[in-house]
């Protein structure tokens, strides 16, 4: 039975959303090859000095390169821990699970900006007494984004959980494996593609995150998200028309690829 | 015993340490700062100025929270029941969007509607305005980048709820001669509506206690709560209060997210 189509009214207001959700999208595109150092749209002379800037002004560079690095340390301590504690809840069924689990989504859940607060407070405090994992550092950001992006962790990898057979983990359990060897000769492997995907999501939140780390750094641990926020806050840099191009450009081609890929295989069945 | 520790105890550690403790140092910080007592929360709920933040972040919010899913279910609706090729464009339009850095969204806010922007200047050189339109740096601008921000966020539990549809009943009531408006308000909207309800709740929880995008498009002109915190604690001091207002909305979105869960559950014994 072929589902009933949508109407006129319908695909017209829908085409209207879709346009609205790309257009701030290719606005950034003429922006970034402004001849001026204001933001403006070029009339007569397009210039590439705004892609130049980011090539000469070292500081772009060093923002991605500390992004990228804080990224992967904090995809893959949040993940281990994650998965630790998804597996955990799926292998025991303690009582209080749901305790559990609401104190582990705990930060995707509360307003940004208190989570915000609480790490500045968690950090600033911890600067007292140290001066590696503290306010403004590499290892205190790795920390904090670890707490934020650990929650979205847990839900991926608890959802590919849901899926296993349980009785392979009993047949396991049954013939005498540890509580190791089921662990990762049986339910690991069989959750891979849930990792993978807890370590992509993982790596992107934190390469993007800006609330929480707009709070916990000033200025040596800069990262690509606070860089861009500066140049949007007072004068606005067109450079940062420039990056966001860059970054589009990275965002489209994986999206279109993983989508076409999905929509062929999808035809093809 | 042992293994529950081994395996729970690492995430709970951290985000016992690094998240529980230091809340309840906030929490300290807002009936402590500058002095011990409740007057920051006095202060909150009766000062002029902090109310009218407070009534600004509702009235966004609720703004915000109509249009979107409004918006979403649209779009939702052509991406869960178009044609391949319709699906695959709207599938992009929300998707590409939804993976681009929050900053990289408001920019573009920004670079469409600033007084230099693409669409004052396309209109000033068409001669149909002689001053440019201020569409950011104020609750305007505040509204349509949160809007913009959310849409996918809405879109996506109520594609959910669209593919569970049961599609006998659209059939039947296509069958007995109803209208397409008439089968859209009166058999869809009905039958979806606990999944609209899910995603406005949702929606005005994140717009809650979101602060990027308001304070790059408002230009702290329109501030609301979540970036008031910002500023009392950053450009301001007035911890006190900054935590106090951090405390209000944890509690407010606390009660939202009791009622979700409780929506939630009703909707699953059904």
């Amino acid at each position: 039975m072929k589902p009933l189509a949508p109407g006129p009214v319908v695909t017209a207001l829908a085409a209207l959303v879709a346009v609205f959700l790309m257009m701030p999208l290719i606005a950034v595109i003429p922006v970034s090859f402004t001849p001026n150092r204001y933001l403006s749209v070029p009339t007569e002379e397009w210039s590439l000095r705004h892609y130049r800037a980011l090539i000469d002004n070292p500081a772009w560079a060093a923002g991605t390169w500390l992004s990228i690095r804080i990224g992967l340390v904090s995809a893959l301590v949040s993940t281990f821990l994650a998965t630790l504690f998804a597996t955990g809840l799926w292998m025991i069924e303690p009582r209080f699970k749901a305790l559990y689990m609401g104190l582990a989504l705990l930060p995707m859940v509360a307003p940004p900006v208190v989570s915000a607060l609480t790490l500045y407070f968690f950090l600033i405090s911890l600067s007292k007494v140290n001066s590696f994992l503290a306010f403004d550092t590499f290892a205190g950001v790795v920390l904090a984004h670890s707490v934020m992006i650990a929650p979205f962790a847990v839900v991926l990898i608890s959802v590919a959980l849901s899926q296993i057979d349980r009785r392979i983990d009993l047949a396991a359990r049954s013939m005498g494996a540890s509580t190791v060897t089921r662990l990762v000769r049986v339910i690991l492997p069989n959750i891979r593609f849930g990792l993978l995907s807890a370590l992509f999501l993982t790596f992107v939140l934190s390469w993007e995150e800006i609330g929480v780390t707009l709070f916990i750094t000033s200025v040596n641990a800069v990262t690509l998200p606070r860089l861009m926020w500066m140049g949007l806050r007072d004068n606005i840099d067109p450079a940062i028309a420039a990056i966001s191009v860059v970054l589009l450009a990275i965002v489209v081609a994986v999206v279109l690829t993983k989508t076409l890929v999905q929509h062929l295989r999808r035809a093809r069945d | 015993m042992t293994r529950t520790a081994a395996l729970l105890g690492p995430l709970m550690l951290l985000l016992g340490l690094a998240y529980l403790l230091p809340f309840l140092g906030v929490v300290r910080w807002s009936v402590t700062l500058p002095e011990p007592g409740l007057g920051q929360y006095h202060a909150a709920l009766t000062d002029p100025l902090v109310l009218s933040v407070f009534w600004r972040t509702l009235r966004i919010c609720a703004v915000v929270t109509v249009v979107s899913v409004a918006a979403a279910y649209v779009v939702t609706l052509l991406w869960v029941r178009g044609s391949p090729v319709q699906r695959l464009l709207v599938e992009l339009c929300i998707l590409i969007p939804f993976w681009i850095s929050v900053l990289t969204r408001a920019f573009g806010w920004l670079a469409l509607l600033s007084n230099k922007g693409l669409l004052n200047s396309w209109l000033m050189s068409l001669g149909v305005l002689s001053q440019p339109l201020t569409l950011v740096r104020n609750e305007f601008g505040v509204i349509v980048g949160m809007v913009h921000f959310l849409i996918p966020f809405a879109a996506f539990p109520l594609a959910t709820t669209f593919r569970g549809l049961d599609e006998r009943v659209l059939m039947a009531a296509r069958g007995m001669g109803a209208s397409r408006a008439r089968i859209f308000w009166q058999v869809m909207v009905p039958m979806t509506r606990a999944g609209v309800l899910g995603a406005a709740l949702l929606v005005f929880v994140f717009a809650l206690g979101f602060f990027v995008t308001p304070a790059i498009l408002g230009g702290g002109r329109s501030v609301m709560a979540a970036e008031l915190v910002y500023l009392r604690i950053f450009q301001s001091p007035d911890w006190g209060l900054g935590a106090a207002v951090s405390v209000i909305l944890m509690v407010c979105v606390g009660a939202l997210l009791a009622l979700m869960m409780r929506q939630g559950r009703a909707g699953g014994a059904r």
